[in-house]
Formats: structure tokens, C-alpha cells, sequence
């Protein structure tokens, strides 16, 4: 037997007599990965610019001339940049102290601005439609996380969140054409999402069938529910069912004239703005009120909050139906958010991608949602790079949102812990 | 107020775990229940708070009969309750848990977390308890957990308050405390019922008290009544309250402990530079209060700490930094002071719970898969050895009562061949009985020349074990003492003061 008196995977180190956290080497190997990329890049970048556009359209209130930048210059010093960000991360593990988040997050955007140099060489970005873009590609998956988060903080796996979004977004279009109101098909998308909340909450909390099953048995009964009422009814009568009115973008006045952030964030629909109500009213009350404490009380030892007089099965019965009249909302994106009839399978499995950004949001509201932004982003750069023409090849293209959305979490998000009983029934003994 | 409960029975399968037991409790008096292991005190308290709905019976408070659908109905009526296995979200602050079903809110729902935490405060102190009410709970050992599942129970101003045994894990002083409390509400005007195995306590502080035997009232005590008759009466035959054990046989250093620090993940230094030895054939036991680095310790012995510096060497060899798997295998037996958090896994089995730690191979592994017979036979005859009282071997270790799971566990640590044994609060919630078992069971093993380190709250048990008590408090060694050290000497010590250094170290 050897000698061994502290693991050498966790050394630990003592300054002025007190020890520090124990700090993970993640993020500094990460760093050094792309810094190391980053100044391959730099080697190989054909020569040329890159230009990036600040402006959708002249129409803007504000016009900011394009930047030009040259590609190899810019590709060095953001490389040498990098390669600062790795070494102070490095000299952070040495002091035992956490690499800030506020590094974290200058480094990611530095190594988006050069990928995006590097992959845009010759042409030119068009930075608003890239950012619009990729706010649009999450609306659904943020709604659906935030479901997935209260369902999986309450105890149940909301596997449904596929079929919530879709029945979401095929009751807007038939609503909003019928009434060719699409305000009205708002609270109808409500309601049906929150029914097959209902529906999962029926036989997962009452007839204790597995969840998971439940989740994906819905899934599946959605798809071909909507799917044959769509051959069906919608097509032939296309004109009186299937035409929705699509929701008017608001400009919120003055917000949307800040150049960029503007246009992206607040020259959106009704649906964007209740997304950002949606996310701060869920993280605020999940942590800070009462139904949040109830809530988590539930999902982490439901015998524990029965002792205490709270309702087990009643609280996740209801909550399990908020959930899902949440992700109904976020489905209205899909038809009425985008002005675009309904069609077969059209969410295209974002419901399991809201579960993953849940999952690498580490249930918690904001940081799913942040998880569910990513994910647009990179899927939207995809769009917009095989736009304007890429050296990459199409392919890989299509892999970046997962990788990226993959790395991120693996490479920077902390160790994480599902509520201790998501997914399990409970039975009074 | 007045609580009554009439003809209550109770059946899980084909057991009768209460059979027409009737209760009165009067208002301004401490009603003791006691009982052996699986006797029925839980099964019967669960019925009264609604979390088992009874096959028959009565429960009327001030005449008036009741209908409780579940415990929100219960603490509606004014029954508050001290649960044995604790009902506390772990991941909860204590203050939150605390607060949990009937928080104080501000304005649109928001918690008022000051409200709670001076809440914890108060009752804290009333105790004398040293309680941070932003601490989680899932931190804390589970001595300070009972203080919080106390304290939870108090803040609710109940008229009947339930106190399933309240003391298993809490220091001579605390109890003490704690029977003050209880008096205080019987004076004024709560109905108290008191369950515990400490025979000291329900002569301190009951009124009257109730015994339970096998699901039936076998009868009434009075609280003058002795230690052996209070005994004899819950366990049907006479017990002995002293153990025997004849001086030890000491041979040489089995486990040597030097400049042991421990370093939980917040950081903080909770084993601080401690050394000491442990020689073959002899019980160190590990007295302190709970929360002064005596769990950390016992757990850095079987590798469960993560951040360890210093030394720990059995029979020479050096094994810190090992696995635990490598520990378990080198022969170290390990009771963990939360049975159901580290101890067992509640959804198997007994039988599979009596082999756990040996998954992986002879003799219950054979290629793979488990030897059903040979499991069943050492199975069967360890519930017999020990006493377990279960319906039988398959029955699912969370169905077990309180002192009977606990039995299970010893039971598996101590049938294998052992080079160390570490026993942190063996006896909790066990009965008189079975604590007499275990305690021989435990000095057995040192004669046969184990060094054996215990650890526990209850002062008597680590005079009856020990043949050297060492003192922690805050991550330090107070002092090591010999066996025969007077309580009043050890309860200084217990607060931090130190004693001229005994024997040996
Ligand atoms: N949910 C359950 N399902 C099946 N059997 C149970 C259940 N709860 C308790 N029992 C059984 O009922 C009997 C009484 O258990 P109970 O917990 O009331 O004992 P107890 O008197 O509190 O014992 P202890 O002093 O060990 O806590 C035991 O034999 C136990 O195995
Ligand atoms: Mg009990």
C-alpha cells in the first residue's frame, strides 16, 4: 500500500490558516482547449476582412456604419486576448479561488467574435438578424424549460413538454384563424397545454404509471392527434382553420431604439415579452415565496411537506398543470409568433431540447434559460453562416448548437443534483 | 386539551401493529409511552397525526371525535409532532424548514425569511440550543437535526404535542433542556406524549406512564417504579443494565490517528489536528456534543471524507487516501450515526441489507449473481441473533420500526471478520433489551481483539463501553480520559474545558 495523505486530484491548500474551497479545474482546462484553438485559427486565416452590420435595415431609426475587420490581425490579438483569459483562470486554480463568471462569460464572447472572424471571412454579418434570430429559436425552448423546471422542482418529469408546445401551437393557429384575433389564442394555447399537463399529471400522480412512459405516450398521441386533424380537417379548409393571424412585434418606445440591443430585444411580439415576465416571475417565486418553498418542498421529500399539512398530490397536480399551460404559450410561437400555419411535427422535438437545457440549467429557471438562449444562439449562427457562405462544411454546421450547448455545460457548469424526488410517486404508507 | 384515543387498531398486511390500544392524555400531563422495538408507539402516534389512516378506532380531543384525512387536519386541530425519522427537506435551510406550511409572507406571497429566522432564535435559546437557522440542513449531524425537528414541532403552538423519541441523539444536557420544555408546556395546559428507551428520562418527567407490547397495552407504570421494573415490564423478562465486561486484554496499537485534519466542503477546518491511538482488544469511545467534529472524524476513518490531511494507519499500514471499498475490504466494520441516510437502503430488502457492503463477491457473489440460499439462511439466522423484529427477511427495510433497523445494521457490521470497528451512535432508538445485545455484542468484539472506536451523545453508554474516552470540541481533542471518569468531570470537558490529561494518549 502506498503512502497517500491527500488525493492528488484535490490537493488542498492552505492560506493564512484557513482553507479554501476545493476548486474545480474545469474551466481553465476549457480555456486552454480553445485559446489553443483560437491561435490555430490564427495561423491559418486567409488573409481578408470580415464585416460586421449593426443594422437591419436603413428603415432603423439609428444607422451605425459597418465595422470592418481584418482578419488575421483580429484573429491574433483575440488569440493573445484568450490566451491572457486562460492564464489568469490558471493563476486562479493556483489560489484556490473560482474563476469569476464575469470571465467566463468576456471569454465566451471573444471566442464567438473570433469564430465568427474566421468563419465570415469575405463577408459580411448581419449582427442584429444573427442575435434576433437566435432570441426567436429560444422563445419556445425557454418556455418549455420553465415548464420542465417546475415540473422536475415539483417531482414530476414533464417529458411532455413536446406535446404541450405542439398543441400550444396548434390551437393558437386554428383560434387565431377562426377569430382572426390572436390575442384570443393566447389563453386557448393555455389551456390546452395545460390539458395534457393535466392528462400527465392524471396518470402519473393518481394511477402511478411511470412518468417518463406517460411523458412520451403523450408525446406520441399529440404528434398523431395533430398530425391526422391536420391532413384531415386544416387542409381542406385551410382558408377558415388554418390561416392564422400572426401577433404584431410591439416596439416597446425608446427601448427599441438602442442601436442593436433594441431591435433584438424590444421590437418583439407580445409572446417575447410575456417570455421575460415568464422567467422572472418563475426564478423570483420558485426561491422567494411561499408556492416556490411549497413547491420545492414537494419535489425534494414530499412526506416531509405532507407532515407539515401541504397537499402532495393537489400541489403537484396544479403545478404540474402551470407547467404545461406555460409550455402551451410557448407553442403560439411556432404559429402565431412566426406567422406561419401550422404544419405536421413542427416543433421538431424542441420539447426534448427545453428538457436538456433544464437539465444542463441545473433546474433552475434563469440558468435554463440561459442554457435554452444558447442553444438558439448557436443553432441561428448555423442558419446565418451557411447564409452568407462559409468555409465550414454544412455538416459540421449542423452539429455546432449540440456541441456547443454540450461543451458549455460539461466544460463550465458546476456538479448538479436533480430535486431528490423527481419522478418518483408518492404513496401515503 | 384533552386527547383520547379509543379501541385504535392498525394493520399493515397480516400484522397488527396496534391492536385496540386505548390512550387518555389530560391536558397539563406528560404521558410516557414505552415499548420495545416495533411494539406500535410510532404506528400508533402516525394514526393520531393522520399519516395512517387506522383500520378502527376512535380519536376525540376534549370529548370530541375527530376525522383527520391527513397531518394538515391533525395540526389544524392543534397536534404538533416530533418525528422519529426526522421530516426535514434537506436541502432546505433550517429557518425554511422551520417555516415550511405555515410561512409568515410579506406582500404578494414573497417569504419573510427574517421572521423565521428570529423565530429559530427564539426557540433556540429557550433551549439553550446553538442553532444557525441559514445553515442546510442536509450539513448538519443528526444531532442538531433532532434540535431542528424540535424546534419545528415547538413553533407551532400545539395543544397535544407528540415527542417520538426526542432524545436518541441528544447530549445529557440538551435532554435536560428539553425536559424543561416539556414541563413548562405541561404547566401550561398542553397534553405531552413522551416516547424514549432512556428509562432515566420517563422517571424524570412523566406523569404516568403506558406500556406497549406487541401492538397491545400490556399495562400502567407508575413513574416511581424502577429502572429494572420499568424494564422487565417492556420487554417481558427481566434485563440487565449493566454490562459485563472484564478489563481489557490490550495488545498492540491497531489504528494510530496522527495530525488528522478534515476539511468539509465549505472549507472549514472541522477536524482539527487531532492524534490519537487505539489498541486491539480496546473501546475508545468518542464523547462530545454533536457537531464538534466527532461524525467528520468517523467518517474520514472509512475514506467517506473528501479532503483529509494527516495519518491513519491500521495495524501499521497506512490507508488514508484509500477508497472505502478498499477500507470495508481491509476489515473495517463502520455504524454511521444516520441510519437511513448512509446506513440502509430503505426499498430492499432485509436480507439484502444484511449483505450490502459485501456485494461483490464471496460468499454471497458467486459470478456475478447472489447466492439466494446462502443469503437467506444468514439472513434468517441474523434477524434471529439480533433480535429484528420483521415479518420477515423480504420485508422492506423502510417497514421496519426505528430501533429495528438500527438492529439490522449492526447486525451486518458486526457478523463479518472485522480489524476495526467504528460505531457511531450504536444504540439509537434501540430498546432496553436489544441495548444490552449490542453492548455485548460490542465488548465481544474487543476481547476477541479489535480495537473499537465509539461514538455517542448518551454519557451512559460511553461509560459502560469505554475503556478510554476522548473529549471533542470544535475539531479538537479535549482530553483522553480513562473509562471510570466521573460525568460531571466528562460534561466540563464536553464544553471545552480541559482536564489535566489522562492515562495515555
Ligand atoms: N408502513 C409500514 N408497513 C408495514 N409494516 C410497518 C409499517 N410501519 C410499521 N410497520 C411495522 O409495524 C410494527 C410497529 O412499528 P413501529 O414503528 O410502530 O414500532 P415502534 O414501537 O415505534 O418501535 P421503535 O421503538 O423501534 O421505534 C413493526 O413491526 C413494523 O415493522
Ligand atoms: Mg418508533
Amino acid at each position: 500500500m502506498s503512502v497517500v495523505t491527500s488525493r492528488a486530484s484535490d490537493p488542498v491548500v492552505t492560506i493564512g490558516g484557513e482553507t479554501a474551497n476545493p476548486v474545480s479545474r474545469k474551466v481553465p482546462i476549457v480555456f486552454t482547449a480553445v485559446t489553443v484553438i483560437a491561435v490555430l485559427a490564427a495561423i491559418s486565416a486567409r488573409s481578408g476582412d470580415t464585416a460586421f452590420r449593426f443594422t437591419r435595415s436603413s428603415a432603423d431609426p439609428t444607422q451605425l456604419p459597418e465595422m470592418h475587420l481584418p482578419v488575421c490581425p483580429t484573429l491574433w490579438v483575440i488569440a493573445v486576448l484568450l490566451a491572457v483569459g486562460t492564464l489568469f483562470a490558471w493563476r486562479r486554480l493556483l489560489v484556490r479561488r473560482k474563476v469569476p463568471m464575469w470571465l467566463v462569460a468576456v471569454y465566451g464572447t471573444l471566442a464567438v467574435i473570433g469564430f465568427l472572424v474566421w468563419a465570415g471571412v469575405g463577408h459580411a454579418i448581419p449582427l442584429v438578424g444573427l442575435l434576433g434570430g437566435a432570441l426567436s429559436l429560444a422563445v419556445p425552448l425557454v418556455y418549455g424549460a420553465l415548464a420542465g423546471v417546475i415540473g422536475e422542482r415539483v417531482g414530476v418529469v414533464n417529458i411532455a413538454i413536446e406535446a404541450q408546445l405542439l398543441s400550444g401551437a396548434f390551437t393558437a393557429a386554428i383560434v387565431s384563424s377562426v377569430t382572426k384575433q390572436p390575442l384570443l389564442a393566447l389563453p386557448a394555447a393555455m389551456v390546452t397545454g395545460m390539458l395534457v399537463g393535466m392528462v400527465l399529471a392524471a396518470f402519473s400522480l393518481k394511477y402511478l404509471v411511470d412518468q417518463v412512459i406517460v411523458g412520451v405516450v403523450l408525446n406520441v398521441l399529440v404528434i398523431g392527434l395533430t398530425s391526422f386533424l391536420y391532413s384531415q380537417v386544416l387542409v381542406p379548409h385551410a382558408d377558415q382553420l388554418n390561416t392564422p393571424v400572426r401577433l404584431d412585434a410591439l416596439p416597446i418606445p425608446l427601448l427599441s431604439d438602442i442601436p442593436v440591443i433594441g431591435p433584438v430585444f424590444f421590437r418583439q411580439t407580445i409572446v417575447v415579452y410575456l417570455m421575460y415576465v415568464a422567467v422572472a416571475v418563475v426564478a423570483a417565486g420558485l426561491f422567494r415565496t411561499r408556492w416556490g418553498l411549497r413547491l420545492r418542498a414537494v419535489g425534494e421529500h414530499p412526506k416531509a411537506a405532507d407532515t407539515v399539512g401541504i397537499k402532495v398530490i393537489s400541489t403537484r397536480l396544479w403545478n404540474v398543470a402551470l407547467a404545461g399551460a406555460i409550455a402551451g404559450l410557448g407553442g403560439t410561437f411556432f404559429t402565431i409568433g412566426s406567422g406561419i400555419a401550422f404544419n405536421k411535427q413542427m416543433t421538431a422535438g424542441m420539447g426534448y431540447i427545453a428538457l436538456a437545457a433544464v437539465i444542463f440549467g441545473k433546474w433552475h429557471p434563469i440558468k435554463a434559460t440561459l442554457a435554452a438562449l444558447l442553444f438558439g444562439f448557436a443553432s441561428n449562427l448555423q442558419n446565418t453562416l451557411s447564409v452568407i457562405g462559409s468555409p465550414v462544411p454544412s455538416e459540421f454546421m449542423l452539429m455546432l448548437p449540440y456541441v456547443v450547448t454540450i461543451l458549455a455545460v460539461a466544460g463550465l457548469v458546476g456538479k448538479s443534483r436533480a430535486p431528490a424526488a423527481s419522478g418518483k410517486p408518492y404513496v401515503k404508507g | 386539551m384533552k386527547l383520547e384515543l379509543r379501541e385504535i387498531t392498525k394493520r399493515f398486511g397480516a400484522l397488527v401493529a396496534n391492536d385496540r390500544i386505548s390512550l387518555a392524555v389530560e391536558p397539563g400531563e406528560i404521558h410516557a409511552l414505552l415499548g420495545e422495538n416495533g411494539a406500535g408507539k410510532s404506528t400508533l402516534m402516525n394514526v393520531l397525526y393522520g399519516l395512517y389512516a387506522s383500520d378502527s378506532g376512535e380519536i376525540l380531543l376534549d370529548g370530541v371525535p375527530q376525522r383527520f384525512t391527513g397531518p394538515g387536519d391533525a395540526m389544524a386541530a392543534g397536534i404538533g409532532m416530533v418525528h422519529q425519522h426526522f421530516m426535514l427537506v434537506p436541502c432546505f435551510t433550517v429557518a425554511e424548514n422551520v417555516m415550511l406550511g405555515h410561512e409568515a409572507t410579506r406582500f404578494g406571497g414573497f417569504l419573510n425569511l427574517d421572521a423565521a429566522r428570529d423565530k429559530v432564535r427564539e426557540i433556540a435559546d429557550r433551549f439553550g440550543f446553538d442553532l444557525d437557522p441559514d445553515a442546510l440542513v442536509e450539513d448538519l449531524p443528526v444531532g442538531v437535526q433532532q434540535r431542528v425537528e424540535i424546534i419545528k414541532a415547538l413553533s407551532r403552538d400545539a395543544k397535544v404535542l407528540v415527542f417520538d423519541e426526542p432524545t436518541a441523539v441528544l447530549t445529557p444536557q440538551e435532554t435536560d433542556e428539553l425536559m424543561g420544555i416539556m414541563r413548562q408546556l405541561r404547566d401550561s395546559g398542553a397534553a405531552i406524549v413522551f416516547i424514549t428507551h432512556k428509562l432515566r428520562e420517563v422517571r424524570e418527567v412523566a406523569d404516568r406512564i403506558t406500556v406497549i407490547r406487541l401492538g397491545k397495552v400490556v399495562g400502567e407504570a407508575s413513574p416511581t417504579a424502577t429502572n429494572a421494573e420499568l424494564a422487565s415490564l417492556m420487554v417481558g423478562r427481566a434485563v440487565e443494565l449493566i454490562v459485563h465486561k472484564n478489563p481489557p486484554r490490550l495488545g498492540e496499537v491497531g489504528l494510530a490517528v496522527s495530525e488528522l485534519t478534515v476539511i468539509d466542503h465549505h472549507g472549514t477546518h472541522v477536524v482539527k489536528n487531532v492524534s490519537f491511538e487505539v489498541r486491539r482488544g480496546e473501546i475508545l469511545a468518542i464523547a462530545g456534543v454533536q457537531g464538534n467534529g466527532q461524525t467528520e472524524l468517523t467518517e474520514a476513518l472509512l475514506g467517506l471524507q473528501k479532503h483529509v490531511r494527516g495519518s491513519i494507519r491500521l495495524d501499521g499500514v497506512e490507508v488514508s487516501g484509500q477508497s472505502v471499498r478498499h477500507l470495508l475490504d481491509a476489515g473495517v466494520g463502520f455504524v454511521p450515526e444516520d441510519r437511513n441516510e448512509d446506513g440502509l437502503v430503505g426499498d430492499f430488502s432485509v436480507a439484502e441489507n444484511l449483505m450490502l457492503d459485501r456485494a461483490h463477491g464471496e460468499p454471497f457473489v458467486k459470478a456475478g449473481s447472489v447466492q439466494q440460499r446462502k443469503l437467506m439462511e444468514f439472513a434468517r439466522s441474523k434477524v434471529a441473533e439480533f433480535d429484528v423484529r420483521t415479518q420477515g427477511i423480504d420485508e422492506h427495510v423502510k417497514f421496519l420500526s426505528g430501533g429495528n433497523q438500527q438492529k439490522v445494521v449492526i447486525a451486518r457490521e458486526l457478523s463479518r471478520e472485522l480489524r476495526l470497528l467504528v460505531a457511531a451512535q450504536p444504540t439509537r432508538g434501540v430498546d432496553v433489551g436489544s441495548v444490552e445485545f449490542i453492548h455485548e455484542q460490542i465488548v465481544a468484539a474487543r476481547d476477541a481483539g479489535v480495537p473499537v472506536v465509539v461514538v455517542s451523545t448518551e454519557l451512559d453508554e460511553v461509560s459502560a463501553l469505554a475503556d478510554r474516552i476522548m473529549v471533542m470540541y470544535g475539531g479538537h481533542i479535549v482530553g483522553i480520559v480513562p473509562g471510570a471518569t466521573s460525568r460531571s468531570d466528562l460534561g466540563l470537558m464536553m464544553a471545552g474545558e480541559r482536564m489535566t490529561e489522562g492515562a495515555a494518549a
